[in-house]
């Protein structure tokens, strides 16, 4: 059986380095050897694939998964899942998780005084159509107070996760908003040292997906590593 | 037109909102094959357990092939085993598994992989995951693993390899982020 084709490798710095003292919790757990390279081989091309039937209905609006709806600021946020060279990627599991507009967590490690919101859980899964298109329906989610340094506050941002074709196109990320104050001073966002890789993680405002009356658009198309044209490239 | 990729992000310390709808620690249940069980911790550079650490597992059936259609092997598929598994680490930075012990899978060129688990692994403080395998120490096809190869020091390899507990199909496996004992990790 002849080689599998694999997967392109990331360029130099549109992907972050495991160790970015900026953010303190990467100092004790960044491996300190360099990972060995490894070719693609069958194990790593391949990848659990999820059917529509793990997505239940409420899962894509999470203003409305309980018995009144989420408190804050609606939004939409949608856009298509590609791979490097443009192309759509159906079916791919898109999974979300983020705070309330309050800025909590409905997390017991969460003691941010801020309120929780009971008909808010900020979680959603959705599977992407024949075109590579997601759209979730949530509140925006509020700033809020970690302590990396003195007077850190995270920009508002969404958890995404995502199983592309194979266990290597893999990515879990965050989406930021555009024109967020906190985005210079965060060293999370701030780890991507490439700008325009780095401005892949902010959405844009999209008043095509704003619904009159109901809530503003923003758009996030999301990239996964593209398959690797020839041998050389491996 | 090449597209840049989406950068990878850490998942911080609230992964279990999102990661604890789908975890699965069974992947077993009613595939056919020895069922096996990989036990251990996640470990940091201090020694300290990760309590907030998730393993992604991936891998192929009792006869060696994986549940997608890019793997065009003639070993059988079994429609009772996907092959991923989702386990969280707990308090202690514990983490347990079931599963069945997988066959080998072809390899580059004409080589034989053996059996070996793929974990893809998360937690704060790591922006982008990791990538390890898990090889149980008692297959005899470790010795031609064409990837267990790629590691230069004989030593580390011993990372990557499970070790069977007295006498259960039970295996025993840790993850170390750094210093001495620290898990060779693949730049794939």
């Amino acid at each position: 059986m002849a080689d599998p084709v694999g997967y392109r490798r990331a360029a130099p710095g549109t992907q972050p380095e495991w160790l970015h003292p900026p953010y303190r919790s990467s100092v004790g757990r960044a491996p300190t050897r360099p990972p060995v390279r490894a070719p693609h081989t069958i194990s790593e091309i391949t990848g659990p694939i999820f059917g529509h039937d793990r997505v239940g209905p409420d899962e894509v609006d999470l203003t409305r998964q309980h018995g009144a709806p989420a408190i804050g600021e609606r939004i939409i946020v949608g856009g298509r899942v590609l791979d490097e060279d443009g192309r759509p990627l159906p079916g791919t599991l898109v999974e979300l998780w983020q705070c309330n507009a309050a800025g909590r967590y409905r997390h017991p490690l969460d003691q941010h005084d801020a309120p929780l919101d009971p008909n808010f859980t900020g979680f959603g899964r959705a599977i992407a159509d024949a075109e590579g298109r997601y759209r979730f329906v949530t509140v925006r989610p509020g700033a809020y107070p970690w302590r990396n340094h003195a007077n850190a506050w995270r920009p508002a941002h969404i958890h995404f996760s995502l199983f592309g074709p194979g266990f290597v196109t893999r990515l879990v990320t965050q989406m930021y908003f555009p024109g967020d104050p906190l985005l210079p001073l965060d060293p999370i966002f701030n780890c991507v040292a490439d700008p325009v890789a780095q401005q892949r993680l902010i959405a844009a405002f999209d008043l095509e997906s704003t619904v009159p009356e109901v809530a503003l658009g923003y758009r996030w198309d999301i990239v996964l590593r593209g398959r690797a044209a020839t041998p050389m490239e491996r | 037109m090449r597209l840049v990729t989406t950068p990878s992000q850490t998942v911080g310390p609230y992964v279990h909102i999102g990661f604890d709808p789908m975890t699965v620690t069974d992947l077993a249940k009613d595939a056919a094959g020895e069922r096996i069980v990989v036990a251990g911790r996640v470990l940091d550079g201090a020694g300290q357990p990760i309590p907030d650490a998730v393993l992604e597992l991936w891998q192929a059936n009792a006869a060696g092939r994986y549940a997608h259609p890019e793997d065009a092997g003639s070993a059988p598929l079994d429609p009772a085993f996907l092959g991923f598994g989702r386990v969280p680490t707990d308090g202690d930075g514990r983490f347990r598994f079931t599963t069945i012990r997988p066959g080998a899978a072809p390899g580059p060129g004409n080589t034989l992989q053996a059996p070996h688990i793929v974990v893809c692994l998360f937690m704060r403080g790591l922006l982008r995951h990791l990538f390890t395998r898990i090889y149980l120490e008692d297959a005899p096809e470790n010795a031609g693993d064409p990837i267990l190869a790629l590691i230069d020091e004989p030593a580390r390899r011993g990372t990557l390899l499970a070790r069977r507990t007295a006498g259960e199909a039970e295996y025993r496996w840790d993850i170390v982020m750094q210093g001495d004992r620290e898990t060779v990790f693949f730049d794939v």
